[in-house]
């Protein structure tokens, strides 16, 4: 089977490729950018004249709510919405019910999301059993199954002696850890940035030593370790500034942002719109501003979508009790794109942070255009603004602070190793 | 922020969620009004008109007799029907959501829900609720959300300051305790600075504090002396009893030694200085037994206006011009 | 919005308060209560209360709590406490308003005053008596009668050195 894709803007950061060129896609492989190989005859073309032609967007992180918690979103419903927003590989954390912190549960995931035959799922294996921060997993037997790499979620492990062991275990065998980090002694109870709003609100606050004495606490451990960490979902400026020191250093750490941090502030929680409810919390408008050039120049490794779809039921409640969390499978590209806009990025520049930056992070062979390479795919319209309703929405999650707000970016073609997808009526 | 949900289109209003954001006006009006309904208490019969054949429900997720008792009353003599219903029991256990409870008793024609509930901003969901439901005739009030706000308690206040001081505009008040904790600091802060009163301050520990307090333009003491000197005003605020030992205080007594308003601390206040409490009382924790039955203390005054102005307000979010 | 007449053409309010003492004083003891509803009938009582000697002190009711047309108009912005410095049981009370018009401000003063008691006898005492009564109430006693248009809007109105008139606003 062979696919021309016709005259778009081909946008490739890996190699630093920005050019209308045409690409050749032969038995799910890039074939050629540009020239069409010799020989080549299409047995199908897809018009992208208009549009940029990117590699297959990477999300670092997407619940898919299974196994567990099918009534909120299943995997159909989520893989769906995950190439509706040019999302071609995704990670998912731990946290489903039961835990991914058996061997037979991963591998099990990995099948069912194979047969679906849209975006590759890339699970992340539970750091300790059942996510409790007491005993580790079997990290070995769980990455053979597939993990590509170990991490608790958004869960702290409390026991500060237990984490150290887990780092050690896993750098004995290299394994990347991920950790979210949150103090769950200076966080608990909390439910919005510790700050002016909160205050005014009356809703208790997870304060931003929350972040940074975990961040500190995770450093030391590193050193004595030799771990590799990721830390997942920074949310303060001087979080970030500590994971700076630490790279400054030399030690193997990386970090991501959530999308919604970009754009969002615990301003925007308003008059207590749970929406806004996020972990880690919406932080002051200094912070996100320290976020948005922290991601721009490199500090920041990638952005991800943190998907995460929960029903009206546990939505709809006053925002301490709310679920936290947003839908974003489907909002990663246009938030992206508006961060990239308003920062005055080039496309390469702001692409690279959810395809090859991410792909890095994440370990994987995925996020380029490079000859040989599977050919993931994302077509897109970068300037067609799209207004975000609850009908627009593919994901069963409609949890989105976004909804009725209007964005960038219309994602045309999806295609995973040359098989289109996703395609927009 | 000018959109608020409180208010109607004609800017009257259609819930009292919080006292922020409400204009100078609006809280006049609600004093102004309740004035007269303080008359009803000394006649024959006790009742007004007004809410004739109009339902109010108590919906209290949290108890709390003294606040329900204080409605109840209030929407009475303005000759309401009047449910309590004490939800933290029944329903929500029973995997009833907070608007599917609304939603049954929107269905029974109910014309205004009284809220108390221990999540801040609940109150606002139901508002926002019935906006989306269309059912802009039914109203809320907000008796009292998690640690957000309090606002008739805070209207009462208010109420009894001026029955005693009059004008706001010369005044300095002090307002002594668990700020940290307490919806009713909040509504005070927000009623004093919309009427105007031009020295607001807090007294406190650092560990009953809110981060960045000062941002909603109050002083802040750590030293009760030094904080009480001078003022017209002392607001007392209650201490609850699971925060009087543990990481945030040691003990009542050290607490009840440093911040407790004793006769001799109340002799630095101006002469004339009233002493206010929104009840229930912790004597000998916040306050000594010779201050709170003492002269210059105006609680149980509070008490009789706390129904007057449930009484406005319930009025004035009833009888909207149409 | 609303023309005023020039007060010549309505009757001198001084005049009409002569006569309605003079229909009054026969009838009315010093022991009778007196009661003006705000705020033209209370500065009618005043003058009535004083000419005829009565003892009580004299009662003001504001009917804004008791109003029919509550749910549609709201309160009134300008309220006023009701006072009644007396017993109301057992006693002959005289109620005083400036305009009787549709007899709806009397049947919520009457509602009022029977929430602090059961009078022996209740009466009425206006100023002018403009017709268009939609309820079935009379005054016993009436210093004249007007005709109005009902757009047309009659009220008693006091100056700044007491002097009491009328003055008719005709609303658009």
């Amino acid at each position: 089977m062979n696919i021309h894709i016709q005259g778009g803007r081909v946008v490739d950061p890996a190699q630093q490729m920005d050019q209308v060129a045409d690409v050749f896609i032969t038995d799910g492989k890039i074939a050629a950018i540009g020239k069409a190989p010799d020989g080549f005859k299409a047995d199908r073309t897809l018009d992208a004249r208009g549009c940029v032609v990117c590699p297959g967007l990477v999300d670092l992180s997407a619940r898919l709510r299974e196994p567990g918690n099918e009534y909120r979103a299943n995997l159909e419903s989520e893989m769906a919405a995950a190439v509706a927003g040019g999302v071609t590989s995704l990670a998912c954390p731990p946290d489903t019910e039961p835990v991914l912190d058996e061997p037979g549960l991963v591998e099990m995931l990995v099948h069912r999301a194979r047969t679906l035959n849209l975006a590759r799922v890339y699970p992340h294996g539970a750091l300790t059993v059942k996510l409790e921060g007491k005993a580790v997993t079997e990290m070995g037997e769980l990455a053979e199954a597939g993990c590509v790499a170990f991490s608790q979620a958004n869960q702290p492990v409390r026991d500060t002696l237990v984490l150290f062991r887990t780092l050690q275990y896993a750098a004995t065998f290299g394994h990347v850890v991920w950790l979210q980090p949150t103090d769950s002694f200076l966080s608990q109870k909390g439910v919005a940035h510790d700050g002016e709003v909160a205050s005014r609100l009356g809703l208790a606050g997870i304060p931003v030593l929350a972040e940074t004495v975990a961040i500190a606490t995770v450093v030391q451990l590193m050193r004595e370790s030799g771990a590799r960490v990721h830390l997942a979902r920074i949310s303060s400026a001087a979080g970030l500034a500590l994971v700076q020191q630490a790279r400054t250093e030399g030690l193997p750490i990386s970090c991501d942002v959530n999308v919604h941090h970009l754009h969002l502030s615990d301003m925007d929680i308003g008059f207590f719109n749970p929406h806004c409810r996020m972990n880690p919390p919406l932080r002051s408008q200094a912070d996100r501003d320290a976020l948005r050039r922290g991601l721009a120049n490199g500090q920041i490794d990638a952005v991800c979508s943190d998907h995460t779809p929960v029903d009206d039921d546990a939505k709809q409640l006053p925002f301490a009790e709310a679920e936290p969390g947003a839908t974003g499978l489907e909002l990663l590209l246009p938030l992206t794109l508006k961060w990239g806009q308003e920062m005055k990025l080039s496309l390469p520049q702001t692409l690279a942070r959810i395809t090859c930056d991410a792909a890095r992070v994440l370990g994987i062979d995925a996020g380029h255009l490079r000859v040989g390479a599977e050919a993931d795919v994302c077509i897109f319209e970068a300037d067609t603004m799209q207004r975000v309703t609850r009908d627009s929405l593919r994901s069963h999650g409609k949890n989105s602070p976004f909804l009725g707000y209007e964005v960038p970016g219309r994602v045309r073609t999806t295609l995973v190793s040359g098989q289109v997808v996703f395609q927009q009526a | 922020m000018a959109y608020n949900p409180q208010l109607n289109r004609n800017g009257e209003l259609q819930h009292l969620l919080t006292i922020e954001g409400l204009p100078r006006a609006v809280l006049t009006r609600i004093l102004d009004t309740a004035a007269p309904f303080t008359e009803v208490a000394e006649r024959e019969v006790k009742k007004l008109p007004l809410l004739r054949g109009k339902s109010v429900f108590n919906l209290f997720f949290e108890n709390s007799t003294r606040t329900r008792t204080t409605f109840e009353i209030a929407a009475k003599r303005l000759s309401a029907d009047v449910f309590n219903l004490n939800i933290s029991t029944s329903s929500t256990s029973k995997g009833e959501t907070l608007l599917d409870t609304v939603d049954n008793l929107c269905a029974m024609q109910a014309d205004m829900f009284v809220v108390r509930h221990a999540s801040s901003g609940a109150p606002y969901l139901i508002a926002q609720h019935l906006a989306a439901t269309g059912r802009d005739h039914i109203h809320v009030v907000n008796a009292g959300d998690g640690r957000h706000a309090h606002p008739t308690q805070g209207l009462l206040d208010m109420y009894t300051i001026r029955h005693y001081k009059g004008d706001f505009t010369k005044l300095t008040v002090a307002i002594v305790g668990d700020v940290l904790h307490s919806r009713v600091a909040r509504s005070q802060i927000h009623a004093l600075h919309t009427l105007g009163v031009p020295e607001v301050r807090v007294i406190a520990p650092k560990t009953l504090l809110p981060v960045e307090v000062s941002k909603m333009g109050v002083h802040v003491f750590h030293d009760m002396r030094e904080g009480l000197r001078g003022v017209d005003v002392i607001m007392m605020l209650r201490l609850q009893n699971e925060r009087m030992s543990g990481a945030l205080l040691p003990s009542s007594q050290e607490y009840f030694k440093y911040f407790g308003l004793t006769q001799e601390k109340l002799a630095l206040a101006k002469p004339d200085a009233i002493v206010m409490h929104p009840g229930p009382m912790n004597r000998g924790v916040e306050i000594d037994s010779a201050v709170a039955d003492g002269g210059q203390a105006v609680i149980l005054p509070q008490v009789t206006f706390g129904i007057a102005v449930r009484m406005a307000v319930m009025s004035l979010l009833t009888g909207q011009s149409a | 919005m609303a023309t005023t007449h020039p007060t010549e053409q309505l009757p001198d309010v001084e005049k009409l308060v002569a006569e309605l003492v003079a229909q009054m004083r026969p009838q009315v003891t010093p022991q009778s209560c007196f009661i003006g509803i705000h705020t033209g009938g209370v500065w009618l009582a005043e003058r009535l209360h004083a000419e005829l000697g009565i003892e009580a002190s004299l009662g003001t009711i504001d009917v804004s709590f008791y109003r029919d047309d509550f749910g549609s108009r709201g309160l009134h912005k300008d309220l006023h406490r009701s006072n009644l410095p007396f017993e109301v049981e057992g006693r002959n009370i005289v109620v005083v308003d400036d305009v009787l018009y549709t007899g709806r401000t009397i049947r919520a003063a009457l509602n009022e005053l029977f929430d602090y008691g059961r009078p022996a006898r209740v009466d009425l005492a206006v100023l002018v008596d403009r017709g268009g009564r939609e309820l079935p109430i009379t005054a016993n006693f009436v210093a004249t009668k007007l005709s109005l248009a009902p757009a047309q809007n009659l009220q008693l109105e006091r100056a700044d050195d007491g002097k009491l008139s009328l003055r008719l606003a005709e609303a658009k």
